[in-house]
């Protein structure tokens, strides 16, 4: 009986299902609620987001896309760098020393230290991995002024210079992880980078535990060597990363207390914060977030009218960056400097020729300086280009980047008001770096397009480098200049800046000066505003985060972060008590 | 019968390798260069580690070969089932990336459209005899199927998730959990597993709720029906012939809805971040990584042809007249 059995099968249905809701109900709430039967218990476990945008897939430190935490959670550096009060901390070595003629540098290693895998970690590790930098893909350039690096005992390497690039040598110092002599030793040079190392011997204050699709997993290094070294001591047992989601699950699991740490972009997270969520931020106000970048408005100066430093100057006071820190950032965004240097850069800033030769937002004198420097207004109300034809600028932002598609077309906007024609556009972000890099035999396309592509670091040098670099590269693998901008005399002061110590602020300070008269009389990028080192923390199970009053260290999870002060903040948070 | 598998099998032979052919094509004849990309994402490396890692990566992905050579060289890896490598996982094997999220995606996509197919026929077919039955699920089954799966989707997860607490929020097993043999981490297993279930099995219940009722109806008005009535046949034979050829068509249905239910499936891993293959779709447009989306769509592909290929099966087993067409006969 066809029919009547379709009836006993649907009520079968629908009681199965009633059945499975309800014993899952009940299931997952033990699941959920339970704390016994977890593998990680919540009170010694960090659960964090922000860096993973896929599946952990490799563990090898000289990848700069490891997974979260392989450098400086695992592998270690020599020093660490605190951007925020400009300090090189001793960290796998004890000192490092220049010689008077400041062309050898001597490595004292820690003692005490050891792998995870027992082996004491010694002077030789360091002149090995010193060594490994001639593999070029590792992506150093290292070996174009280092000469020689050895072990001259089990606690000192020197490394000897010609020419040395000192703001270069103090970079790598703190932030090239020093791998394991006695393991890495036996791998092939092409192989040094495909070779995935899950699960990887280190030095670090966590060790691999288990990683999948969408986690990594670290568990505490119990015998780490800065508990009796230094009077350091992680306090999560376990962290958890996951991999980034929807926005709107992130931050679903960072109210409900699932998650400790996000280095989330999260548009609007102002109201949250001051929401009264338990959800803290590095300031309790504007901009909230430390600044990681600066995002630059790039000309291709190869194109007419792009190669005009007047022109350039006038769509830089064209530009209303107040409106889109207020209205696209709801303020977790601070307005650049003129010159583009960080805030942990500012002492490097000659803010009397800044305020002199700088720019800001002015309507009226961007067409005023259109006008004095030939540009006439055609019949459309926009200007033409000097030999009367039709001028419009193209803008380009990879698509989906929702926050930066809505800053081009308020850059587009306001440079209308002054008569600048820009049509903003969003391509695929490849097309959008093809456009950028142009091949060996075809010059970038772009008109202008938006570009952050130096982080916080320890010298002001990378800035110039990135502005100033020379010879132009071509092709798929360029990653400086790309307005391509040709001044040898900028040049010349961006080597030099590279070639003066760290601890000469005062000719590093001189030389910024004049690098930044270039900048602002030739404007051969527009500084807008500062990407902030995005950082929301929950204070549900963990709190004392690092904030402008409490512990003042970089709050990210990201690579190069940790090296710079973030391993310290695992040190710093403290378990908030069960409540009763 | 051979002769009709022979033909069945030939034609979808040839609508793989088109397909694999074009999936090819895509990711080589789009602008902009997926290696350019990724080294462009890869900040703070110097100039000269720039160039040596676009060599590097060109290598690894073998882009630095002729064209043919690269297209010879996917359908040899192909056949031994290798899908390449994924740019934006870093090299990762494509295979492996798949492999990790086919168990999560199918251990959904499975249970959901054939419950969702048996409860929904059985639930139609029982309401095109009861008016009240009729009057309720009716609208709550339009409602139902006319739902995006990702609004319902968010629905659940608003309500079950973060509001009552009931489920977890996102994920393939609970965050906290390492995989085991133990009984919590299979209830957590299952907790998450829930929602996504939840949401697609409910969109799709009511398409085939409604489109069952509506046939049985159709069936009960048809002339065999009446004819049989006039003879005096006890209503249930009536309706045991109805539901069998109301069936026909539902079949057919799921064939035509398998890539309907696979899109489905994405928006619906993506809302609770369930780690499938949808999930894995979503990050590898999103990251423009063209050899795992190539490497995700072949397997699509693949799994769209074998449940055609199982319903054109079915299909014969269950309606007498293929058979006899099948033997050169007419129905």
């Amino acid at each position: 009986m066809q029919v009547g059995k379709s009836r006993v099968l649907a009520l079968l249905a629908i009681m199965s299902i009633v059945a499975s809701v309800s014993a899952c109900g009940s299931s997952s709430a033990t699941a959920s609620g339970a704390t016994s039967n977890e593998t990680y218990p919540r009170a010694e476990t960090l659960y964090t987001t922000g860096k993973q945008w896929g599946a952990p897939s490799t563990w090898n430190p000289l990848d700069p896309n490891a997974a979260m935490g392989v450098v400086g959670l695992q592998y270690e550096t020599l020093f660490m760098y605190d951007p925020l009060k400009d300090v090189y901390t001793p960290w796998l070595a004890e000192s490092g020393t220049w010689d008077s003629a400041k062309t050898t540098y001597t490595i004292k290693t820690r003692s005490g230290v050891k792998w995870s895998d027992g082996q004491d970690f010694s002077a030789d590790d360091v002149a090995f991995t010193i060594g490994l930098a001639k593999i070029k893909a590792v992506g150093s350039n290292l070996w174009t002024y280092v000469t020689d690096a050895s072990a001259t005992d089990a606690s000192t390497v020197v490394v000897k210079f010609s020419n040395p690039a000192y703001q270069e040598w103090a970079q790598w110092l703190y932030n090239s992880p020093i791998l394991p002599k006695h393991i890495w030793n036996d791998k092939a040079n092409e192989d040094i980078l495909k070779d995935v190392n899950q699960n990887g011997v280190g030095t670090g204050p966590y060790t691999y535990k288990t990683a999948s699709a969408d986690r990594m997993v670290w568990q505490k290094n119990d015998s780490w060597w800065a508990k009796t070294a230094l009077n350091l001591d992680v306090k999560p047992k376990y962290i958890v990363d996951i991999v980034n989601g929807a926005n709107s699950v992130a931050l679903g699991q960072l109210l409900a207390g699932g998650l400790d740490l996000s280095n989330n972009y999260f548009p609007g997270i102002a109201n949250i914060v001051t929401g009264g969520y338990g959800i803290t931020t590095y300031f309790a106000g504007p901009p909230y977030m430390l600044s990681g970048n600066t995002a630059v408005l790039v000309p291709n100066t190869l194109k007419k009218p792009l190669d005009d430093p007047a022109f350039r100057k006038a769509l830089a006071t064209a530009i209303n960056t107040d409106d889109i820190v207020n209205k696209d950032y709801g303020n977790i965004v601070a307005k650049s400097d003129a010159t583009g240097l960080l805030p942990t850069f500012s002492k490097y800033v000659d803010t009397a020729q800044r305020d002199s030769l700088g720019f800001s937002f002015d309507t009226a004198k961007a067409k005023q300086m259109l006008a004095d420097a030939g540009y006439v207004v055609g019949s459309d109300g926009f200007v033409t280009n000097k030999d009367g034809s039709a001028l419009k600028l193209t803008l380009e932002v990879p698509d989906g980047w929702s926050d930066w598609m809505a800053a081009e077309s308020m850059i587009a906007a306001s440079a209308k008001l002054a008569g600048i024609n820009i049509d903003p556009q969003h391509p695929d972000y490849n097309t959008v770096v093809a456009d950028r890099n142009g091949t060996a035999d075809k010059a970038p396309t772009f008109d202008l397009i938006i570009n952050n592509d130096v982080q916080i670091g320890n010298t002001p040098w990378t800035w110039y480098d990135y502005v100033f670099r020379q010879p132009l590269q071509v092709g798929a693998a360029k990653n400086r200049n790309f307005e391509s901008y040709k001044n040898d005399a900028a040049w010349a002061l961006v080597q030099q800046l590279d070639k003066t110590p760290v601890e000469d602020t005062a000719t590093m300070k001189t030389l910024c000066s004049q690098l930044q008269k270039i900048q602002l009389t030739d404007m051969p990028v527009i500084p807008l505003w500062y990407n902030g080192i995005w950082s929301q923390s929950s204070n549900a199970v963990w709190t004392s985060w690092p904030s402008e009053k409490g512990a003042q260290v970089l709050p990210a999870t990201w690579n190069g972060y940790w090296q710079m002060g973030a391993t310290l903040m695992l040190t710093q948070i403290t378990a908030v008590p069960p409540a009763k | 019968m051979r002769r009709y598998f022979g033909r069945k099998l030939i034609t979808y032979l040839i609508t793989f390798f088109i397909a694999a052919t074009i999936d090819w094509m895509i990711p080589r004849f789009m602008p902009g260069d997926p290696v350019q990309g990724l080294v462009s994402r890869t900040g703070g490396i110097s100039p000269e580690g720039s160039a040596a890692l676009v060599q590097y990566y060109n290598n690894l992905f073998g882009l630095d070969r002729p064209l043919y050579e690269q297209f010879l060289n996917f359908w040899i890896s192909l056949l031994h089932g290798d899908l390449g490598r994924s740019v934006f996982e870093h090299g990762q094997p494509v295979t492996q990336a798949i492999m990790a999220a086919v168990p999560y995606t199918l251990a959904l996509l499975i249970p959901a459209i054939l419950l969702s197919w048996w409860a929904g026929n059985s639930f139609g077919a029982l309401a095109a005899r009861r008016k009240w039955l009729d009057n309720a699920v009716l609208p709550v089954g339009y409602i139902l199927t006319a739902t995006p799966y990702m609004w319902l989707a968010l629905v659940l997860s608003f309500v079950l998730a973060f509001s009552l607490r009931i489920f977890p929020q996102s994920g393939g097993y609970g965050y906290n959990l390492e995989p085991s043999l133990t009984w919590t981490f299979f209830t957590d297993l299952f907790g998450h597993w829930m929602l996504p279930f939840l949401s697609l099995f409910m969109v799709m219940f009511g398409g085939w709720a409604i489109g069952m009722r509506n046939m049985i109806i159709y069936e009960l008005e048809s002339d065999y029906s009446r004819y049989l009535e006039a003879l005096g046949a006890p209503q249930g034979l009536v309706r045991k012939y109805a539901f069998r050829n109301a069936m026909l068509p539902q079949i057919t249905g799921l064939a035509l809805q398998l890539g309907v239910i696979v899109s489905g499936n994405l928006v619906t891993e993506i809302v609770f971040s369930y780690p499938g293959i949808g999930n894995l779709l979503f990050n590898a447009i999103k990251s423009e990584d063209y050899f795992l989306l190539q490497g995700i769509f072949l397997f699509i592909i693949a799994g769209v042809l074998i449940a055609n290929f199982l319903v054109d099966v079915v299909y014969v087993i269950v309606d007498p007249r293929t058979r006899v067409g099948m033997r050169g006969g007419t129905a």
